[in-house]
């Protein structure tokens, strides 16, 4: 854990688009995702605003849990990767750091192998990324929301 | 576990509503949903079985707009309630920045209730969450319903440590906001205090 909340930096996110952007290219996929086991959108590349990422992220963290589940009770530790075959587009997902998933949406474009081949690298250089991130020290810097007030608060709920 | 993404000045929080089969987390959500403008709200999905039983989870993002910069957004999940789905349940209270209970009113399913609240806490407790530290709250549903409990007895069985609790009928909306604000707050409060 980073922290009790996960927070991350302009810096390290903008090092996890990078590797996201490289591979989008690399790999000729059509999407890259990178999203935290909670759920939570980090980066995306390729064609990501052409779809919901938020319902795709949360969906994406539901699969992995789940075939975690699985794992847990077959004692295996952790199935690393998950392939779904479609017959426009597919998705390969890749667990990074234990805490991370790398999703490419690819189609006819790309091949399965080519993907694969690509993937590797990424992952190996998001795995640098995240193990920074887990050595940084814990932030001394100022908790920005301390201030925030109880009328801050409401006004979020008054429209 | 809110994140918080200093790049995109996000932060994101996830609000868990809990409780017995057909007790109308779904309902809540689904409200939530139709009440909700479109441009502060996602898609709603729901994993459903085809008899319209939570399977594995509803999911609603909503954004709540701007605190001191930062976009707040709130990701809401329901559990599925019945017994047998429990291995589900445990894995949607990964990550969970705050839980309603919602607990069924009707004198039949006090039983349920009772083993569903429990079952929260177990279940949290597995995940190394401690309920009564965590932004709670509870939702006493299907006020309309000629047998219900009266709210003081619920309240004295489901709500020991006097958690903010709300009375609604979620088919209808009453009382289904009242509870999302006291919960998004509460969060809120906490995220305040540095997490």
């Amino acid at each position: 854990m980073l922290s009790p909340n996960a927070v991350m930096y302009e810096e390290e996110v903008r090092k996890i688009q990078e590797v996201a952007d490289k591979l989008a290219v690399d790999s000729r996929a059509r999407t890259i995702l990178v999203v935290d086991k909670n759920g939570q959108l980090i980066a995306a590349a390729g064609n990501a605003h052409e779809l919901d990422t938020t319902s795709l992220s949360s969906l994406v963290a539901g699969n992995v849990a789940a075939t975690g589940g699985i794992a847990k009770l077959i004692e295996e530790e952790e199935f690393t990767g998950q392939f779904h075959e479609g017959k426009g587009i597919s998705v390969h997902l890749s667990i990074v750091a234990r805490r991370i998933i790398l999703v490419v949406l690819f189609d006819k474009n790309t091949t399965h192998g080519l993907v694969r081949l690509r993937v590797r690298k990424a992952v190996e250089e998001l795995e640098k990324i995240f193990a920074e991130m887990a050595q940084r020290p814990q932030q001394p810097q100022v908790n920005v929301f301390a201030e925030i007030t109880d009328a801050d608060i409401d006004n979020l709920f008054n429209d | 576990m809110s994140f918080i993404n200093y790049s995109s000045r996000e932060i994101n929080c996830k609000l868990v509503y809990y409780g017995p089969g057909l007790c109308g987390k779904t309902t809540n959500l689904q409200y939530i949903y139709n009440k909700t403008r479109p441009d502060a709200k996602g898609k709603m999905i729901s994993l459903a079985t085809e008899t319209e039983r939570t399977l594995f989870f509803d999911f609603l993002p909503l954004s709540l707009g701007e605190i001191r910069g930062f976009r707040t957004r709130f990701h809401l999940y329901t559990v599925p309630g019945q017994v047998f789905y429990d291995a589900s349940r445990k894995l949607i209270l990964k990550g969970v920045d705050g839980v309603c209970f919602v607990a069924d009113s009707q004198m039949e399913r006090m039983e349920a209730n009772i083993e569903s609240l429990e079952n929260l806490r177990v279940n949290l407790q597995e995940q190394g969450y401690d309920l009564d530290k965590l932004p709670y709250v509870i939702q006493y549903n299907k006020r309309d319903l000629p047998n219900v409990v009266p709210v003081e007895e619920l309240s004295e069985v489901l709500n020991p440590t006097k958690v903010p609790e709300f009375e609604a009928v979620a088919t209808t909306g009453k009382g289904v906001f009242d509870t999302l604000k006291a919960l998004a707050k509460q969060v809120l409060t906490e995220l305040r205090k540095g997490g």
